[in-house]
Formats: structure tokens, C-alpha cells, sequence
């Protein structure tokens, strides 16, 4: 039987085939050439000028010199410093406003469609014209963000200007670009719940409240582990919003690892070393989410 | 449903490979059979070259005057056909560093001066020692010349000048500034200027590599020494510009910090009135010609101990793998400084020219305002050029950097030049 049922996977595989090969050629010549290829040009200080041949990489070889200077480095540090104050405001707050837009959204009311669309729209903006606005709104003096905190009362900050809020500028931008994407895993999570839970928890005479952390939030929790690893690898991911509204600055304030790698490439013609950064990207990206999936037994309820 | 999505992106990936491979498009098929025949009539039997050009220069508005440029060579050159390709500024630089790395460069093509250095250095570059460069600026061409060796050729330049305001400098009763003016001379006018009202500033002088490098020449000094073998960005003469200009904004503020300007940009703020002096590039005459309802005008810009005036210009340059060197170097040698190009470039208002050639310039100053355009060529007397390492854009960077700590107040100039100093040092190795 065991015989048959492996035949049968090996015809299918035959059949779906001719479908995948043109996509699979795609993935190998513009992923997995690119992503192996990098490896080897971590380990030399190829510029991103020379022409690139196999030869290069022996010519070129440095060994493991790159990833050395910039682990010895200060900046490395740094700049992941800067990464995680990102993560530490961008997570919680992009969580709690799209766990708002998730509730709001899920209640079946007129209108309700129209509003799921409009908070859908920044996630469909393209980050170069999202990021213009949002210059524009945290412009101190001009911006309407800081006009808005004058009428109460408050004297706004100077947001892209300044080092200590250059960052959280940035965060409010995301959030504001990531909350309907995250909005709508979650409003999925919530829709999947058996309405019979909540009918159980009236009868036991439990309040909104309880009802809300002892019903609703275990049950949604494998939305947001979801969330939690597509948020956490963006966040060190983070780039155009960086690039396009402070470039890095005001004094390096706002340097993170993808922009440096960018920066490193095709501005200082050190590609070698880019490459260096960003496998050391990945592995801080493939470390955290492997221990996120081993935590996740702990907290994340699945219905069985 | 995936299928289709499948599809879809296969598609897409399919027509990026068209994209790619695409360089080769004609865009002036047209004229190949005319020349041919105008070719055996003038030249015998040479041979028809065709040869690619690639520039972002054009982008935005004068591709029209490239063409019609290439359409006046080939008259003059029927053997030689040119496929010019125009390329964002935006794209264009990641987009040539990958076509040079895959060997499919074209044959000539533009850089800026950041790249240029980084080009040159890496060997991908010609030598240019052939062409003819009796019609250029010495000065133009001396930008292009690495250690002995000519990569590239000025298409074109841009210089500072002072701009200023007329109404200002008449409401604060300040005699307007002249060629012989000094920054000490500045400072006084820009002090009765900030005093006119609150939101009302003297000058701004962006806190940059770009504008440091030539402040420090003013007051006699320089980033590297001259042979460019060590950095010298904390030597006392440098020390006293960075101060200088500095002072400005924390001491005198008669230059606004970054909290004043409020996310505004400088030019943003020279046309709203509120800035007396403004030394930046000739390319701000079209914006605050029609920006400014008020009167202003321009001088050579003004200098420490000496003069020194900014100097920017895109280099041609033809691709060291080429075997159409010969022609290359015909097309962009006219490009750049034959009379008949030169002009149409006046004509058009694109940019200048970097030739010699007077009585082409002349139409030049013609185009008013500012007035006194004249101090546009004045300025080609004290021109530098910005030092051409191979790791350019990270010295510029780093510098950039520290001078901005500095005009926020967390260190003082002098600290300032001397991290840069130390972080140069650390990161960039001189040949």
C-alpha cells in the first residue's frame, strides 16, 4: 500500500512539473543564485565594480576578515542598538493598534466593509509616497502632526530633526503603514472563533472584560504569533521608511542594518563587506525566529 | 487562483530579463540609412561604427537637446551611430554598477564626481590621454585627471555663487556685498540682516562635506595633504573654517539651527524672503527667478584668507572593455566641447559648458536676472576641485557627519575634525 501511495506522489509530482519548472528557474536565477553567490562574496572584498566571475572570488579571497572587522567594530553594535529601540516601540504599539482596528472591525455593523478598506489602503501605499507624507506631517514647524499637539497644548517635538525622536518618528510612520496589514490576520484570527465559546462565557456571567483576555485572547494567539514573526523579521528588516525620510540621520541616529548594507554596496563599493552584514542579518533573523517557534508551546493556544 | 498568480510573476520575471538585455534599443534607427550613404560620400569606405551612451544628465527635460546634439554630430561624423540611452538619476548609479560588474557597460557613458573617483580607481575606466582637449577648461579637466591619467572629461559644469537678497540688505540699510567682500565682511551685514525681525536669518551655509571642504580652502587649508597620501581634516587652518562656520549658528545665529529651520529647506527659505545670503549652485537661477517676488542678485562668493569657489561637473568617460574606444571618445570629446554642442546647451538653459570658448559663454549672460551673471565666470578664477580618493563617499560622509554634531553643539569644531580625522584614518586606507 505504502508502494502505491509513493507512485501515486511521484505521477502527481510528474503532472505539476512543467507547472512549477518556469517559477522554479525564477526562484534559482534571481534567489538561490544570489543568496549562495553572496556567501562566497562575503568572503572576499570584492568591490561591486570589477566584473564578477569565478575567479574573482579566489582573487579576491579574505576569508572571514569581513565579518571579523565588522563584529570587532563599534558600528555593528550601534546600528543594531538602533534596530532594537525600533522593535521595542514599533511592536507594541503597531500590536495594540491593529488589535484595536481587529475589534473594531469585527463587529457587524453598517459601514463596516468601507472602514476595513480604508485601513487597508496604507498597506497598499507605496513606502517612497508614504514616507514623503509622513516628512511632511512630522515637519517641526510645519508639519500638521506638531500643529495638531500645539491645539493641546503641547510643544511638539522636532521628530526627523532631532536623535532622540528621529526614531520614533519613523515608528509612527510604520505603524500607521503596518496596522491594517497586521489588522487583518488578526480580524481572521477573531472571525474564527467559535461563537459558542462566547455564549459558554455569558452563561457563566463573565463581563467584557474577562471575556475579552479569558476567551478572545488565547484564541487568537496563533494570529498573533503570525504577526509576531512577520513584525519582528520587518522590523530588522526596516529600509525605504529610513532611507527616504532621514537617510540615516540626524548623526547616524537613525542607521540601521539593511540601510548600512545598501550604503556599504553601492555607495563605498564594498560589497564584500555588504554581504558580510547581511548574512550576519540573517542569522540574527533565523535565530530569533527559531526561538520564537520553540517559546511559542508556552503561550500560543491552537484549537484542537 | 496560484496558478494564474504563477503565471503572472513568470511573466514578470520574463519581461525583467527583456528589460535587462534591452540596452541594445535603437533609439535613433532612423538615421542609419542617410548616413551610410552620406558616409561613402565623405569618408570612402570607413567603416559605420555604432557605439552606446548612457547618461543621466538628460533626464528630466533635455532629451530632446541630446538627440537633437547627436543629430548635428552625426552630420559631421556619418560613420559614427550613437544609441543614446537616458536614465533617471536615481536608478542610474546601482543600475551602471551592476552593468559594469556583468560586463555589459556601454561604451561611454556619464558619472558624477562621488562615482567618478570610486570608477577610476577600480580600473574600469579608459585612458583618455588621446582625445583632444584643447577646447576645455584646464581647471574642468584637471577634476578628471587621477594621478597623471585622464579617465574623464568635464560635460558640463556648475560653480557658487553668493546669492543675495536686494531687499534685505536694503531694509537693514547694508551696502550690497561686491567680489572683494571676506566672510569677516559677511558676518557684519548678516548681523543688522537677523536683526530686521525673529524669523528673519543672515545667511545659511549648509554644515557639509561639500560646503566644508571649500570653506577650509578659503582659509588655506585642505582635506588631504598633496600628494594625497595622508588626511590633514584637524589642521589648524581647517579648524578655523569649520569654526567660522559654526559660530554662525551657535554664537552669532545669525545662521538658523535645525530647530529653527523647522524641517524648511534652504532654498524653501531664501525664497520666502527671510534669508539674506545664500551661497549655493548656479542651477538655483530658474527656481528663484520664478520664486522670489522680491529683487536679488549675485556676487563671486566671498573667502577667508583667500578665494576658493566650488566647482561641480559630470565626467564622460568611456568603458576600459570597449573595443570602440576610438569612437567613443570622438562622440563625447564633440559632446562636450565643440561649439555647435555647446551652444545648444546655452540655448536650451540646460547647464554650462566647460570649454574655453568666450564668445559661446558670452550668450550666456545674456539670460537675466541676477544682473550681474558675469560673476558666474569670475568665479572660474578660484576654482577647486573636490579631492578624488577612491573612498570618496565615505570621507564625505564621515565628515558631513562630525560637522553636523558639531552645529548642533555636542562637540566642539576642533573635536569634531578631529574624530573625522581618526575615523578616516580607521576606515580609508591612501594609496
Amino acid at each position: 500500500m505504502s508502494k502505491q501511495k509513493k507512485k501515486s506522489g511521484k505521477n502527481k509530482l510528474l503532472q505539476a512539473l512543467p507547472f512549477m519548472i518556469p517559477s522554479f528557474i525564477g526562484m534559482i536565477v534571481f534567489s538561490f543564485f544570489p543568496v549562495v553567490i553572496s556567501i562566497f562574496l562575503s568572503l572576499t572584498d570584492w568591490n561591486g565594480l570589477e566584473k564578477l566571475t569565478v575567479n574573482t572570488i579566489f582573487e579576491h579571497f579574505v576569508g572571514l576578515e569581513n565579518y571579523i572587522k565588522i563584529l570587532s567594530g563599534s558600528e555593528f553594535w550601534r546600528v543594531l542598538g538602533h534596530t532594537l529601540y525600533y522593535i521595542v516601540l514599533y511592536i507594541p504599539l503597531v500590536f495594540v493598534a491593529s488589535m484595536g482596528i481587529a475589534l473594531l472591525l469585527n463587529k457587524k455593523k453598517k459601514g463596516t466593509m468601507v472602514f476595513r478598506v480604508m485601513y487597508y489602503i496604507p498597506v497598499l501605499t507605496s513606502w517612497v509616497a508614504a514616507s514623503l507624507i509622513w516628512k511632511w506631517v512630522l515637519s517641526p514647524k510645519y508639519g500638521i502632526f506638531n500643529q495638531i499637539l500645539a491645539i493641546l497644548g503641547i510643544s511638539g517635538p522636532g521628530w526627523l530633526t532631532s536623535e532622540v525622536w528621529a526614531m520614533p518618528g519613523i515608528v509612527l510612520a510604520s505603524v500607521w503603514k503596518d496596522m491594517g496589514f497586521f489588522g487583518l490576520f488578526l480580524l481572521s484570527g477573531l472571525q474564527a472563533i467559535d461563537p459558542t465559546y462566547y455564549e459558554a462565557a455569558r452563561v457563566d456571567g463573565a463581563n467584557k472584560f474577562v471575556t475579552f483576555f479569558k476567551v478572545t485572547l488565547p484564541l487568537v494567539t496563533p494570529s498573533i504569533f503570525f504577526c509576531l514573526i512577520m513584525a519582528l523579521i520587518n522590523a530588522f528588516q526596516l529600509f525605504p521608511q529610513v532611507q527616504i525620510m532621514t537617510e540615516g540621520g540626524p548623526n547616524g541616529a537613525t542607521q540601521v542594518m539593511v540601510e548600512r548594507i545598501y550604503t556599504y554596496g553601492f555607495s563605498y563599493f564594498k560589497m564584500g563587506y555588504a554581504s558580510a552584514y547581511s548574512w550576519l542579518l540573517f542569522v540574527i533573523i533565523f535565530v530569533l525566529t527559531m526561538i520564537q517557534m520553540r517559546l511559542q508551546n508556552g503561550w500560543v493556544h491552537y484549537e484542537s | 487562483m496560484k496558478k494564474a498568480l504563477a503565471t503572472l510573476l513568470i511573466a514578470s520575471m520574463a519581461l525583467g530579463l527583456v528589460a535587462c538585455g534591452g540596452t541594445e534599443t535603437k533609439q535613433q534607427g532612423g538615421n542609419d540609412t542617410p548616413s551610410t550613404e552620406q558616409g561613402v560620400a565623405n569618408k570612402g569606405t570607413e567603416e559605420e561604427v555604432t557605439i552606446t551612451y548612457c547618461n543621466f544628465n538628460a533626464s528630466g527635460g533635455n532629451e530632446e537637446t541630446l538627440n537633437a546634439m547627436y543629430e548635428k554630430f552625426h552630420e559631421e561624423y556619418p560613420n559614427i551611430v550613437v544609441e543614446i540611452e537616458t536614465v533617471a538619476y536615481n536608478d542610474y548609479f546601482t543600475a551602471m554598477q551592476t552593468r559594469v560588474s556583468g560586463g555589459t557597460a556601454p561604451d561611454c557613458y556619464e558619472l558624477n564626481i562621488e562615482n567618478f573617483a570610486a570608477y577610476a580607481s577600480k580600473g574600469v575606466l579608459a585612458d583618455l590621454s588621446n582625445a583632444d582637449t584643447s577646447n576645455f577648461n584646464e581647471t574642468a579637466l584637471s577634476a578628471f585627471n587621477v594621478d597623471g591619467t585622464q579617465y574623464g572629461l568635464p560635460g558640463n559644469f556648475s560653480n557658487v555663487v553668493l546669492i543675495y537678497n536686494k531687499d534685505l540688505f536694503d531694509q537693514a540699510g547694508v551696502d550690497y556685498p561686491t567680489n572683494d567682500w571676506t566672510w569677516n565682511d559677511v558676518q557684519i551685514a548678516a548681523e543688522k540682516i537677523s536683526a530686521l525681525g525673529e524669523d528673519i536669518y543672515g545667511i545659511y551655509a549648509p554644515l557639509t562635506y561639500n560646503e566644508f571642504f571649500k570653506v577650509a580652502a578659503q582659509y588655506g587649508g585642505s582635506l588631504l595633504n598633496e600628494d594625497k597620501t595622508a588626511f590633514t581634516i584637524n589642521s589648524p587652518e581647517n579648524i578655523r573654517a569649520a569654526q567660522m562656520m559654526i559660530d554662525r549658528v551657535l554664537v552669532s545665529n545669525v545662521q538658523p539651527t535645525t530647530e529653527q529651520m523647522g524641517g524648511m529647506g534652504d532654498w524653501d527659505l531664501f525664497q520666502s524672503g527671510r534669508l539674506g545670503m545664500i551661497p549655493t549652485g548656479i542651477w538655483a537661477f530658474n527656481t528663484f527667478t520664478t520664486g522670489c517676488d522680491f529683487e536679488w542678485d549675485i556676487v563671486v562668493e566671498p573667502g577667508g584668507t583667500t578665494k576658493a569657489t566650488h566647482f561641480f561637473s559630470n565626467a564622460l568617460v568611456v568603458n576600459a572593455d570597449s573595443d570602440k574606444k576610438e569612437a567613443a571618445i570622438t562622440w563625447i570629446t564633440w559632446l562636450a566641447s565643440s561649439p555647435e554642442a555647446a551652444q545648444m546647451r546655452i540655448d536650451a538653459g540646460w547647464d554650462l559648458p566647460a570649454i574655453k570658448d568666450e564668445a559661446v559663454l558670452n550668450t550666456y549672460l545674456t539670460v537675466t536676472p541676477p544682473e550681474n551673471k558675469a560673476a558666474v565666470f569670475e568665479s572660474l578664477d578660484s576654482l577647486v576641485v573636490p579631492p578624488v580618493i577612491e573612498d570618496y563617499a565615505m570621507m564625505s560622509d564621515i565628515i558631513t557627519m562630525k560637522l553636523s554634531e558639531a552645529a548642533s553643539g555636542k562637540i566642539s569644531a576642533e573635536e569634531a575634525l578631529n574624530q573625522a580625522q581618526e575615523e578616516c584614518e580607521a576606515a580609508i586606507t591612501l594609496k
